[in-house]
């Protein structure tokens, strides 16, 4: 298991969930990825996309106009 | 025991699409989703942006009917490759730059080429004969399947029993009995249907999720193609269409000006590329300015950029002004009246 981060900051929902998806793509089941966003739609869409397709939301966080979604890469 | 088949519905968050994947769906296909991402979607984008906008509740339609129905759904960007759509429509535009019948035939291109990649079987659209004037009528449905080269592997459940049997007819892959023959603009059937399935919670774009369709969006598109003597477009310039207030006061130099705080802060984010101007003495617009100016031009965007902002009533009001090259220079002003304001400014 190994922990990545991915900074889709400035990018607009649905470009977070893309990146994210994209990255998911090349990573292991159990892996960490942590995402960085400032729009807040992502604070819904990320952990939407996660659910559809497998993934599990370990942890949001929202300050001063910053966002991270932490994941667990699904099997 | 037969495997199943496997079909991608393409989703745009509408009703539409939503009742065809769970049709067969129902029939025990199994099926994914899949949304593409042009760079014109109204939704997410205006939420992000408007403070008003930023009040409504948030999701994205296409993952919401996704979770919906129980399904993995797959968002592609397809930016770059749209262009060529909205540029060189081969079947050209709507009523405004909608290239409605050339996106529909892109997209399902797509997804048959997703579907080839990815070894599934056919691909489900949740299109409507006479639904749209221009990319749903019976004479286009077979130039999508055409020029996709999806052909027969292309199945509308909607409208299925008006049309030719397709391949997973064919091969009783799903029960052409149970498809159906809606037809028409009424939303009628597709409501009636959704009640059946205990559908109760749908968006209800029905055309409006696109940019292309809005004509003052489009008459913005048209003025930078204009400018930029051709057409073309960057993921940028589309994105800014999408915000402020877009005056052009003459033909050297548009303004874009912010309609509250939070485009103001998305503004903010392209002050590296354009010249850009803000009041000192009175609260308001951050104003984007593009193309070359001169001083006199400089003062005349200065003077409505005031008129935009709490001290329009003012005698002067400061604003400074930010050029990519040289010193931050400041300009005091008289707000133009309602009266100097021209309504063939705005774009």
């Amino acid at each position: 298991m190994s922990h990545h981060m991915l900074d889709a900051t400035n990018l607009l929902c649905p470009m977070p969930v893309i990146r994210t998806q994209d990255r998911v793509a090349e990573l292991e089941p159990g892996d960490i990825l942590e995402v960085h966003c400032t729009d807040p739609g992502a604070l819904h869409d990320i952990p939407a996309w996660c659910r559809v397709n497998g993934h599990h939301v370990v942890d949001t966080q929202q300050a001063d106009n910053k966002i991270i979604v932490t994941l667990r890469v699904g099997s | 025991m037969n495997t199943p088949r496997k079909a991608v519905a393409l989703i745009s968050g509408g009703l539409d699409s939503m009742l065809a994947a769970k049709v067969i769906l129902d029939q025990g296909v199994h099926v994914e989703g899949i949304n593409f991402f042009t760079g014109f979607c109204v939704e997410g984008h205006t939420h992000a942006i408007r403070n008003q906008d930023r009040k409504k509740p948030k999701r994205n339609n296409a993952l919401w009917v996704a979770e919906q129905l129980g399904i993995k759904l797959h968002i592609v960007d397809v930016i770059e490759q749209y262009k060529d759509v909205v540029i060189n429509p081969k079947h050209g535009y709507g009523a405004n730059l909608n290239p409605c019948l050339d996106c529909k035939g892109f997209m399902v291109r797509k997804a048959n080429e997703w579907v080839n990649a990815h070894g599934f079987d056919f691909i489900i659209t949740g299109e409507v004969i006479g639904q749209r004037p221009m990319s749903q009528r019976r004479d286009t449905m077979p130039v999508i399947a055409q020029e996709s080269g999806a052909e027969d592997r292309l199945l509308r459940p909607l409208c299925a029993k008006l049309l030719p049997e397709t391949l997973p007819e064919r091969e009783a892959w799903v029960d052409r009995d149970a498809l159906y023959d809606f037809n028409g603009r009424s939303r009628k059937p597709q409501i009636a249907l959704a009640k059946q399935f205990g559908i109760e919670d749908y968006a209800q774009p029905a055309g409006g999720c696109c940019f292309l369709t809005d004509e003052k969006y489009s008459d913005k598109l048209r003025d930078l193609w204009a400018t930029q003597g051709e057409k073309r477009y960057e993921i940028d310039d589309i994105m800014l269409l999408k915000v402020g207030r877009h005056l052009r006061p003459r033909p050297n130099f548009k303004l874009i000006i912010g309609r509250d705080s939070g485009e103001n802060n998305y503004l903010k984010g392209y002050r590296h590329r354009f010249t850009y101007m803000y009041g000192t003495s009175h609260n308001g617009p951050l104003v984007l300015i593009e193309g070359q100016t001169s001083d006199s031009d400089l003062e005349l965007a200065a003077r409505i950029t005031a008129r935009f902002g709490q001290g329009r009533d003012a005698d002067n009001v400061h604003i400074d002004v930010v050029e990519q090259t040289g010193s931050p220079r400041h300009f005091e002003v008289t707000p133009l009246t309602s009266n100097e304001m021209q309504e063939a400014w705005y774009i």
